[in-house]
């Protein structure tokens, strides 16, 4: 065992100057210490979902760690003190940087990423675990043990008391996860500063020690200023490609990225389209149903901001009214004035037979009382409630009654594939509003096999021809197209009603058994 | 060492930390009932002070414009008898399911939901038919109902321990054994459901004048529905809760003073379901305010507000004459009434009716009813999710002295939700009624304001800053207390008998407040002054 060196014992100035100094410092290694443990477990909760989990499995590893630290601390021996300021800056500078690094890492996938996480988790942990037991060898020679273990601990929990309130109420929502990891880290390395200077005198190789603190806090404080930048590069590679374009509308959050020729669009994280294959998807949309009204000439899009479907529908001379419903003037208003954008729709939203109204499409439907031949219905998967009511029984009643006899209407009606249960709800939904429905689907690439759902009321028949100029459809293969393989076919569904949205649920369970 | 000091300084700095000032509150008034009009009843004399300038004679006068008068009236009108006129003492008819609305949304001022009706609750299907909401047969098993008024899912959900839970019924963080609990709570309470008595009618009918005769359950009305929890084994604290929070909800009243028999039939009385819809509950933005719009639709202009009951006097053989003032103060009205039906709440009686009959007297004087608080708070954007269950139509906190929230803007069908205005529902039931009405006249506003911002803040941590208005309306005899020993005492029939040519009519008949037992007794004045004249009465509903 090496021989300690407690320097406190020599000092000239009162004893309690410096008790009180080191248990301040306490004070704020307690609050570091849970700091980094919140941080981490937000961190990994906001990356990976399912909170209970995340901040289950981190605490634990931490409060581990940190044991495996106490335990440690009796092999560390020398000048207590050093140690003690060495210590401090490991822990400030790796703790400090854990979220940035572990965010880093995330985005730019480098590596498995929960060994990084319980990696870092495990060291700063580890760190941390040895500070106490160092702090009460330094102060053992002064103060009776049953004091210094009162005191010691209960300065150590009111400091992880004060985080625990500060971190959800101030930390989390205005500093942000990274700056308040650096925040703390910067907190460390003020203690080893304060110490550096309290001991000075006991201190054997003071430069180093002074070299390596003033490091630490510009190193934090660097990570400090360039927090923001660092999370907009994240983002950018969580994106994996360029972002052309993001805006967040009072909506949703709008991001367009580019690799190469393609663009995508992303509405609150959700791809929406790739222009690689978004032609499959806006043809099977719209043709199918307008190709088989040769005398539609109104014809009404709800949600489909992105003049992608109206592209479709203005290739047929006969259709002289469009009429766009979008709730984002945002977002219909980028899709009609950015020009790689416009070349993408074709222009389509700029066109005089389109009209675009930026309202809510329900309240819209309310108040209008224009009936529409052909009537596409692009909106949002069903993933909240919400939403759900726009696949209700009591919106296609609405819907309905703006149908022109003999009138049809299209919707966008999730995987049949990925959400088999859901899709045919949403069939089973249209049927039990009196119309008669022909389910049909196509493959998207970037999406899977996807579903849509003519409705109307009368019986649907295929269309012979289709309008020049289409890259994915031909007559030919459509019949294929309401033919389901055996893993999509119809399964039994209760239509979705508002007083029980069981779609909304369906929905939820589907999707999450495909992510994980 | 200075420990002390250090702790001091510390929670120092945590508070300067914390107090950035509590936002100012947002603007509101308060409301409700007309106590100064009300309260000129209880002076002697009063009628004199008004003056008389004008006799009136009518067929039937109809006094009190709550939902039994507005039934009573809307079963003659059914019946195409036109000869009658409504008297309601507040502004606006509707009683206790009055309403409001601003520039966001129609909004509740009181009952916020109907039940769907059981099949005996033949006045309310026969009401919802005439309004095109019941669809079909209203005296079908599983009638199909407008979806539009239908509450849309998610329903409601629980605040407790951090977190929002499904349902009322705490589950999350109970342990096994409270669970089986509960399901044998709610097993037995499916027993009562169906129980029948030597009659062969439902123990718990609802309306109560479809309820079974037998006595066999009448020691149910002599213990508390708390004391019946104890002696049937129920130990569960969220079980105890929620059985509390039901009779909080439905009487206004703790349930340590409701009877037991009131408080099971608050869980064994309902059993009407519709096509496609179970377990769920008719509303809309405006709460049951909506029924009064269309009962009002259905009266062109027989309905006076302003006017209050001052004196009633009947003689053998002779019209019932009634005395009326304005609420407002001026000139009153004689009116000689062919029949009265008295549809305004039972302890007016007493200072309006010269010589009350003392078997009347004696069958009021226990009824006492509870005052209640309603707020209407307008936000700018809906309340933050929370974790957990999302935001439903019924939003209740566990503990807490209100009972929750509703969203006005539930039902509509929106991508975007926008600004929206939640009723908040606070009995209260900790004080006896009468030093609670002394409270509700001496607590202002912003005291209301605060207590209600407070409790919310809890679940809502953003609320100070989404609320943009905060209008409290006060209640003072909203609900008729079903206290121990009041349920099966034979008042019933005491009451609902004929009273010479007066006709009690009011949810107090019962000792419930319910929609269904004031449409009845409403529909039951009706139809016996209509038989009573030899009018055709082509369908008897009460």
């Amino acid at each position: 065992m090496q021989r300690e060196v407690s320097s406190a014992g020599e000092d000239p100035r009162p004893a309690s100057l410096l008790q009180q100094a080191l248990l301040v410092s306490v004070f704020i290694i307690a609050s570091c210490g849970l700091a980094y443990e919140l941080v981490t477990a937000s961190l990994a909760s906001y990356l990976l979902g399912d909170s209970v989990t995340q901040f289950s499995t981190i605490i634990g590893a931490y409060l581990f760690a940190m044991g495996v630290g106490s335990w440690l601390s009796r092999y560390v021996g020398g000048n207590l003190v050093q140690r003690f300021i060495q210590i401090e800056l490991a822990v400030g500078v790796l703790g400090g940087f854990a979220a940035v690094g572990l965010y880093l890492a995330f985005a730019a996938q480098m590596g498995p990423f929960r060994i990084l996480l319980y990696l870092a988790v495990l060291a700063v942990g580890i760190l941390v675990g040895l500070e106490i037991p160092l702090v009460m060898r330094i102060l053992k020679g002064q103060v009776a043990f049953r004091d210094l273990v009162s005191r010691v601990l209960a300065v150590d929990y009111l400091g992880a008391l004060a985080v625990s309130l500060l971190f959800p109420l101030f930390l989390a929502p205005y500093l942000g996860l990274m700056r308040t990891g650096l925040l703390f880290g910067l907190l460390n390395a003020a203690v080893a500063l304060w110490a550096l200077k309290l001991f000075q005198t006991h201190l054997p190789k003071r430069h180093g020690l002074g070299w390596a603190t003033t490091l630490s806090i510009a190193l934090l404080l660097g990570g400090f200023a360039v927090a923001g930048k660092l999370s907009d590069m994240a983002e950018r590679w969580l994106y994996a490609d360029d972002i052309v374009y993001s805006e967040s509308t009072p909506y949703q959050r709008l991001v367009i990225t580019r690799w190469r020729d393609d663009l995508r669009l992303f509405i609150n994280q959700n791809l929406q389209f790739s222009s690689k294959d978004e032609y499959r998807y806006h043809e099977a949309l719209v043709h199918p149903g307008l190709a088989s009204l040769p005398r539609a000439g109104r014809v009404l899009v709800l949600g489909g901001g992105d003049g992608l479907a109206v592209r479709e529908i203005l290739r047929y001379p006969q259709v002289n009214a469009v009429t766009l419903v979008d709730l984002d003037p945002a977002m219909t208003h980028l899709f009609s004035t950015a020009p790689f954008l416009t070349d993408l729709n074709g222009n389509a939203l700029n066109d005089p037979k389109v009209h675009v109204v930026n309202d809510d499409a329900v309240r819209w439907l309310e108040d209008n009382p224009e009936v529409f031949d052909f009537v596409v219905v692009d909106f949002p998967d069903p993933s909240s409630y919400a939403l759900g009511k726009l696949y209700s029984t009591a919106f296609y009643r609405l819907l309905t009654r703006h149908l022109a006899p003999g009138g049809r209407l299209v919707v966008q009606s999730t995987s049949p594939y990925y959400a088999r249960r859901s899709f045919w709800t949403i069939a089973a939904t249209l049927e039990s509003v009196g119309l008669k429905t022909a389910p049909y689907h196509a493959l998207v690439p970037s999406f899977g096999e996807w579903g849509y759902v003519l409705a109307g009321r009368e019986a649907y028949r295929v269309p012979e021809r289709y309008p020049e100029g289409l890259r994915f459809l031909t007559p030919a293969m459509t019949p294929d197209l309401f033919r389901f393989s055996a893993d999509m076919d119809r399964v039994p569904a209760e239509p979705n009603r508002l007083n029980e949205q069981n779609l909304v649920r369906l929905f939820e369970q589907e999707w999450h058994g495909v992510t994980r | 060492m200075q420990r002390r000091e250090f702790l001091a300084l510390c929670g120092a700095a945590a508070l300067a930390g914390c107090s950035k000032g509590a936002p100012p509150l947002p603007p509101g008034e308060l409301g409700g009932m007309n106590f100064k009009a009300g309260h000129r009843l209880w002076s002697p004399g009063a009628e004199s002070q008004s003056g008389i300038e004008e006799t009136r004679q009518v067929g039937v006068l109809i006094v009190g414009g709550g939902i039994a008068g507005l039934s009573a009236a809307w079963r003659l009108e059914r019946a195409a008898y036109r000869d009658f006129q409504v008297l309601e003492l507040e502004d606006v008819a509707g009683g206790n399911s009055r309403s409001g609305a601003n520039a966001i949304s129609a909004y509740p001022l009181g009952a916020h939901y109907l039940p769907l009706p059981n099949p005996e609750a033949r006045v309310v299907r026969a009401m919802l038919a005439d309004f095109g909401v019941l669809q079909g047969d209203p005296n079908a098993a599983n009638p199909a109902y407008d979806e539009t008024y239908l509450c849309h899912a998610p329903q409601e959900r629980l605040y407790r321990q951090g977190i929002w839970q499904e349902g009322l019924v705490p589950r999350l963080g109970v342990s096994r054994a409270e669970l089986d609990e509960q399901g044998r709570f709610f097993q037995q309470m499916e027993t009562f459901r169906q129980a029948r008595g030597r009659d062969g009618r439902r123990y718990f009918a609802l309306p109560l004048a479809h309820a079974s005769r037998d006595t066999a359950l009448d020691g149910l009305d002599r213990l508390s529905m708390h004391d019946w929890m104890r002696r049937e084994g129920y130990g569960g604290e969220g079980l105890h809760w929620y059985v509390n929070y039901a009779c909080r909800d439905d009487y206004g009243t703790d349930y340590r003073q409701v009877s037991a028999w009131a408080g099971i039939h608050y869980f064994a009385c309902r059993m009407g379901h519709g096509q496609g819809a179970d377990d769920v509950v008719l509303t809309a933005p405006e709460g049951n305010g909506w029924l009064v719009k269309r009962l009002m639709e259905r009266l062109s202009g027989r309905v006076q507000t302003g006017q209050m009951a001052l004196r009633l006097s009947q003689r053998p053989g002779k019209p019932v004459e009634v005395l009326t003032g304005q609420a407002a103060g001026g000139p009153g009205v004689r009116y000689l009434a062919e029949h009265v039906i008295w549809a305004a709440p039972l302890f007016l009686l007493p200072r309006v009716v010269e010589g009350l009959p003392d078997h009347l007297g004696n069958a009021l004087a226990p009824l006492s009813h509870a005052p209640w608080i309603v707020a209407n708070l307008s936000l700018s954007s809906l309340p933050g999710a929370g974790a957990g269950a999302p935001l439903s139509w019924d939003n209740v906190l566990y503990d807490s002295p209100g009972l929750g929230y509703v969203v006005a803007t539930h039902q509509r069908i929106r991508r975007a939700p926008g600004p929206t205005v939640l009723t908040y529902y606070r009995p209260l039931s900790e004080l006896d009624p009468r030093s609670a009405r002394t409270r509700l006249l001496e607590a202002s506003r912003d005291d209301w304001a605060q207590a209600i911002l407070a409790d919310l803040s809890r679940a809502h941590g953003h609320i100070r800053e989404q609320v943009s208005r905060l209008d409290v309306f006060r209640h003072g005899h909203a609900m008729a207390r079903p206290l121990v020993g009041l349920m099966r005492d034979g008042r019933r029939d005491t009451l609902s008998s004929a009273w010479g040519r007066v006709w009690l009519a009011h949810g107090d008949v019962s000792g419930l407040s319910l929609f269904e037992e004031a449409s009845h007794w409403g529909v039951r004045g009706a139809e016996q002054i209509l038989s009573q004249q030899g009018a055709p009465l082509h369908e008897r509903l009460a």
